[in-house]
């Protein structure tokens, strides 16, 4: 098995091979993360979409195909705090292409084409989403949803 | 991987043809390792040029974007041969991302099969 999964209290860590084949073990753990912080069952479906598409950009662009190099998930239980409501912060770490984040956009839906809707997909559900390049190579997706009385 | 050829197939279910028309059940999730494999099979079934094709969804639990690309490109096919395709059954958490994408207006989508060849 090339992926591992280990939990600290309100935290779990996900590292996976950049391999179409992990993205369904992907998918089990935000649901089941989500389940846990209290989203709703429809946030909890569209966030494990969110993380899908996510995933399937790092091994399509940052990688340029599947591979064996690591892909980093961290899903973090937040209590609200500050005005802040309770949330889920999951976080993308990988290895690969580093791209200008303000050069990440979604493009334009009315341009009906198959690809290319991951990221607005991603903007779409999530409620924070911040790509950065990481000092020691590749880039970082952090995305945030909260948790709604 | 042991078993990965199983799991393609597994994805889709039948495909069954009524007249000119071509049904393709599908089955399971759909997403970025197996959406290729529907591709093949949804190119091969336009190639044969029915006059309808359907696509039987009930039974999809997930889709991702690469699945949904997999249909855009069958509907545009389609459409440029003057011909029909038919969506059937989009689970809620499947239709959610078909309306994301602003592209549930595109589709012809339909609670059953007997409604889609009706």
């Amino acid at each position: 098995m090339n992926s591992q999964c280990k939990i600290a209290s309100n935290q779990v860590e996900l590292r996976m091979n950049a391999s179409p084949q992990f993205l369904c073990i992907a998918r089990q753990a935000t649901n089941r993360m989500a389940q846990m912080v209290g989203l709703s069952e429809k946030d909890v479906d569209m966030v494990t979409l969110a993380v899908e598409e996510a995933l399937a950009n790092v091994i399509q662009h940052s990688y340029g195909g599947p591979c064996d190099e690591p892909i980093i998930m961290q899903f973090r239980q937040i209590a609200s705090s500050h005005g802040r409501p309770a949330r889920l912060e999951i976080t993308v770490r990988d290895f690969g292409k580093q791209v200008d984040p303000t050069c990440i956009k979604s493009r334009d839906l009315d341009d009906i084409r198959p690809g290319g809707l991951g990221v607005h997909i991603i903007k779409s559900i999530m409620d924070e989403i911040e790509y950065s390049c990481e000092s020691g190579g590749g880039m970082k997706l952090q995305m945030v949803k909260y948790v709604r009385e | 991987m042991a078993g990965e050829k199983d799991k393609f197939q597994n994805v889709v279910k039948d495909i069954k043809r009524h007249g000119d028309t071509v049904i393709l059940s599908l089955t399971g999730e759909i997403d970025m390792h197996c959406s290729v494999h529907v591709r093949g099979e949804l190119l091969e079934i336009i190639q044969e040029k029915p006059a309808m094709v359907i696509i039987d969804m009930n039974e999809v639990e997930f889709m991702d974007s690469s699945g949904l690309a997999v249909l855009v490109e069958a509907l545009q096919l389609t459409r440029r041969d003057n011909r029909v395709l038919k969506l059937v059954g989009l689970h809620p958490r499947v239709r959610s991302m078909f309306e994301i994408s602003r592209l549930d207006n595109l589709f012809q989508i339909y609670n059953s099969q007997a409604e889609a060849l009706s």
